[in-house]
């Protein structure tokens, strides 16, 4: 068997034997750009074709199981009428799993949200953050970069930006990592798996149910009060369940992804010095350097989606009904697009990466992930004397989807 | 060719992206380029919308240009004529600009009230250059009592919406059945429709102006063909575009109001339809066969056009017909009015079926799809723009129409007649 006629190299993608390196088989994959794997995914890895499924109509991202209690079927710690709450469950679901009409008009509410002065505001609270993270690890030869710094910077900027206190992160960090599994293929079919995101969903819809209370009685200036107060001219007031799900997406989307993109972004840096000491010399060129780094390591590498109709695409017909992934990390190494794609060269032109996916559902907070990594890597690559990487490859984390270091250990001759 | 002398004659979008793309393609010799305005390349579509309201100066305008263009300019000089055999393009005061190489981005210009003495009226305007739209930004600045506008195309339409936005009272009047009627057809225009009435738009259709009446000089209304009269005292004609030809006459080459001829790597054509390996047009002025409209010649009116027929011209120019090879880009436009952004992929002209495919009129936000014989042209949104990118395969394709269907947020899709013209046989 070779090559694309392999019905397999997903199921290989997710092999945590291949984390350090899926892009052969991203390359193995586009020789048949949308492909249909044995278990019945289809697959798509080429640009064009990512970039058309993207947009269509049919594709939907409403390809969550229906919500059920996994060991009774009645559900335990509840804040809704109980035989509701799983068809509540179901049809509140994150805006990120939602498709038109009501996708748009969640998401324009959280657009509002995103104001010009909070975002603002929150460039130079990052800085500031930063410089803090640093000088905790001043006096180490080594550091984790993941845990001192890819972490905790994200959690405290969206921690503060909803208006979450800060002290009661390490409850929600577990709460994140178990959630963040739902973005994986395997949390679909694995029942234990399941039952415990149903699980840790009821404590973190707990959690924020009560937060959201104390914000209307006493809103403050951050973004869940301006949730739970604001009227949208056409969806009314938004409604508790879907709050509490927005929340909470906002809450995982902050904790999971910019931590790859800080993370994979120095691992990339360290592997091209060159590039880390032009970053270095001329902290300008990082926005070029973060757009190149979306493209060449993302922090996403793909997002499912079902297909609502027959799809007729690339010479095939993706089945109506098929669990359908978008490999976007495979789609921003298309040679069809990008000239040598394997190449990190941040002064590439046309640089149209699926870093924060596209369409309808690209990436609400790519505007703060842009500003964390800004700070983050110029900080890094300004203040980090003679830093190396204590081990290459790093150890990565479980997920394919959401992939990126575990750890990141770098030694340095000191920190200015 | 990478030496020698080019003349471009224009200086305006066109003009500007084709001479840029000439030199991005290697071009290093003299490039020359010919305007009527007295102005360096500026932008147009801010003339009919935030140069009116006075949130951008007109001279605010000004296109930014890519990279170094070493360009000789000659602005605020007519091209008055070609001389083929000769090779060189003859300009007002007398100079005579030999060339290897001649791109013509003339453009068009507004077409004028056809009454002359009529269209002499102080407070008639057209807009256009940014002269004509800092003229009616004078106009308006000074209060008109009632705005009149001749037109309910996308210029009457986007002027209409940001003079209504100065509070000034406002009459748009067409002889259609529905604003827009002419590109979209009256599902759109019908929907257009009600959201101009709803900005407090006095929207007359089916309405024809015989006569614009003056007195002392100056506009005071307009006399209806069925006797009726409407007055105002700032009056805009907005009756679409004539191309500007006229100095090519006598030159052979195959051009009237409607454009200049070219083929699919944009050399212009003579007379008897035999190209001329150096001559090329691009942008509002050329009129090139277009594989979505069966072959047939267009002259399209699009910012999108412009740039890229423009770099379709200096490739060919450069590199030679032949590696240019047929232009068939997907035409694109927008418009912005009434707090609605309206945007188009492909070509509605000949359209016999429209369907909405996606959202709904009832919720402000929706994409039609329209359909010629069976095959998918063109598709429209209104107000949902990121849905669009989806049509563009189904279109360059000829897809079956309607195309993608099943999708979320879908109505019953039913297609309906779609208002518009059938196409003169080719």
């Amino acid at each position: 068997m070779t090559d694309a006629s392999d019905g397999t190299l997903f199921a290989q993608v997710r092999d945590p034997r291949n984390r350090a390196d899926p892009y052969p088989l991203y390359a193995r994959l586009r020789a048949r750009p949308v492909a249909r794997q044995d278990d019945g995914t289809v697959v798509a890895s080429g640009h064009a074709e990512i970039r058309a499924l993207l947009h269509d109509p049919r594709v939907s991202s409403e390809d969550l199981p229906p919500a059920e209690h996994p060991r009774t079927g009645n559900p335990v710690k509840d804040w809704i009428v109980n035989p509701l709450k799983d068809r509540i469950a179901d049809r509140h679901r994150p805006f990120i799993f939602r498709d038109p009409p009501d996708h748009g008009l969640l998401r324009r509410q959280v657009m509002a949200q995103f104001t010009v002065a909070r975002v603002r505001g929150m460039k130079r609270r990052t800085d500031a953050l930063v410089a803090e993270c640093l000088e905790r690890c001043a006096e180490a030869a080594s550091f984790d970069l993941v845990d001192d710094l890819a972490y905790p910077l994200p959690v405290t900027v969206i921690c503060e930006l909803l208006g979450v206190p800060r002290e009661d992160e390490p409850r929600f960090h577990a709460w994140a990592t178990q959630l963040a599994t739902a973005l994986e293929p395997e949390s679909r079919k694995d029942e234990a798996l399941r039952a415990r995101n149903t699980e840790t969903f009821d404590a973190i819809a707990g959690y924020m149910r009560d937060l959201i209370r104390e914000k209307r009685k006493a809103p403050a200036d951050d973004m869940l009060s301006g949730l739970a107060t604001a009227r949208d001219p056409e969806a009314g007031r938004m409604s508790d369940p879907d709050l509490i799900a927005t929340a909470i997406l906002l809450l995982i989307a902050g904790h999971e992804t910019t931590v790859n993109l800080i993370a994979n972004g120095m691992l990339t840096l360290l592997r091209h010095p060159d590039e880390l000491a032009r970053l270095r010399a001329d902290p300008e060129r990082a926005p070029r350097v973060i757009e190149e780094l979306l493209r060449y390591e993302p922090p996403v590498h793909y997002r499912t989606r079902v297909a609502r109709a027959p799809i007729p695409i690339a010479g095939t017909v993706i089945p109506e009904g098929a669990p359908l992934v978008l490999l976007f990390a495979a789609g921003n190494r298309d040679p069809a697009r990008f000239p040598d794609p394997d190449r990190f060269d941040p002064d590439r032109a046309d640089n149209q990466h699926f870093g924060f996916g596209g369409a309808l559902h690209y990436c609400v907070g790519a505007p703060l992930a842009r500003i964390e990594a800004e700070a983050a890597l110029t900080a890094l690559a300004a203040r980090l004397r003679a830093p190396r990487l204590a081990e290459d490859p790093p150890p990565y984390r479980d997920g394919s989807s959401l992939r990126g270091p575990k750890r990141l250990r770098l030694v340095v001759d000191g920190i200015a | 060719m990478r030496d020698g002398t080019i003349v471009v004659a224009g200086a305006s979008l066109a003009a500007l992206r084709g001479a840029e793309a000439l030199r991005a393609r290697g071009f290093s010799g003299r490039l020359v380029l010919v305007g009527d305005e007295p102005h360096r390349p500026y932008d147009r579509p801010p003339l009919s919308k935030h140069v009116l309201t006075g949130e951008i100066a007109p001279e605010a305008t000004t296109l930014p240009g890519v990279g170094a263009l070493r360009a000789e300019w000659r602005l605020g000089a007519p091209v008055t004529g070609l001389d083929r055999a000769g090779r060189a393009l003859l300009v007002g005061g007398g100079e005579r600009l030999p060339f290897d190489r001649l791109l013509i981005a003339t453009g068009a210009r507004a077409r004028p009230w056809p009454v002359p003495d009529e269209a002499a009226l102080a407070g008639v305007h057209t807009v256009r250059s940014r002269d004509d739209a800092a003229a009616l930004a004078a106009g308006l600045a000074a209060r008109p009592e009632r705005v009149l506008i001749l037109g309910a195309g996308f210029i009457g339409c986007e002027v209409a919406s940001s003079i209504r936005a100065l509070g000034l009272p406002v009459t748009v009047a067409d002889p259609a059945p529905s604003p827009l009627a002419g590109p979209l057809g009256p599902v759109i225009g019908g929907f257009v429709a009600g959201r101009m009435e709803a900005a407090g738009i006095d929207l007359r259709v089916g309405t024809e102006v015989a006569h614009l009446e003056g007195a002392a000089g100056r506009v005071r209304g307009a006399r209806l063909t069925d006797g009726g009269t409407i007055a105002a005292d700032l009056v805009v004609v907005a009756l679409g575009a004539v191309r500007n030809t006229e100095w090519l006459a006598g030159s052979g080459l195959d051009a009237d109001e409607g454009g200049l001829s070219c083929d699919g790597a944009c050399r212009a054509l003579d007379e008897a339809g035999r190209p001329d390996d150096a001559i090329f047009a691009a942008g509002d002025v050329a009129r090139c066969p277009h594989p979505l409209f069966g072959g047939r010649p267009v002259a399209l009116e699009h910012w999108g056009n412009a740039v890229a027929q423009a770099a379709h011209a200096a490739r060919a120019m450069i590199d030679g017909p032949e590696a240019a090879g047929r232009y068939a880009e997907v035409p694109a436009f927008w418009s912005s009015q009434f707090g609605l952004t309206i945007k188009s992929l492909g070509l509605t002209e000949g359209a016999d079926a429209v369907a909405v495919v996606q959202g709904h009129p009832r919720t402000g936000r929706f994409l039609a799809v329209y359909g010629r014989e069976g095959h998918t042209v063109a598709a429209v949104s209104v107000d949902a723009g990121r849905w669009l990118p989806a049509y563009e395969a189904p279109i360059r394709e000829g897809a079956p129409f309607p195309p993608i269907v099943g999708g979320a947020d879908q109505p019953s899709v039913r297609p309906v007649p779609s208002g518009l013209p059938a196409l003169q046989p080719a």
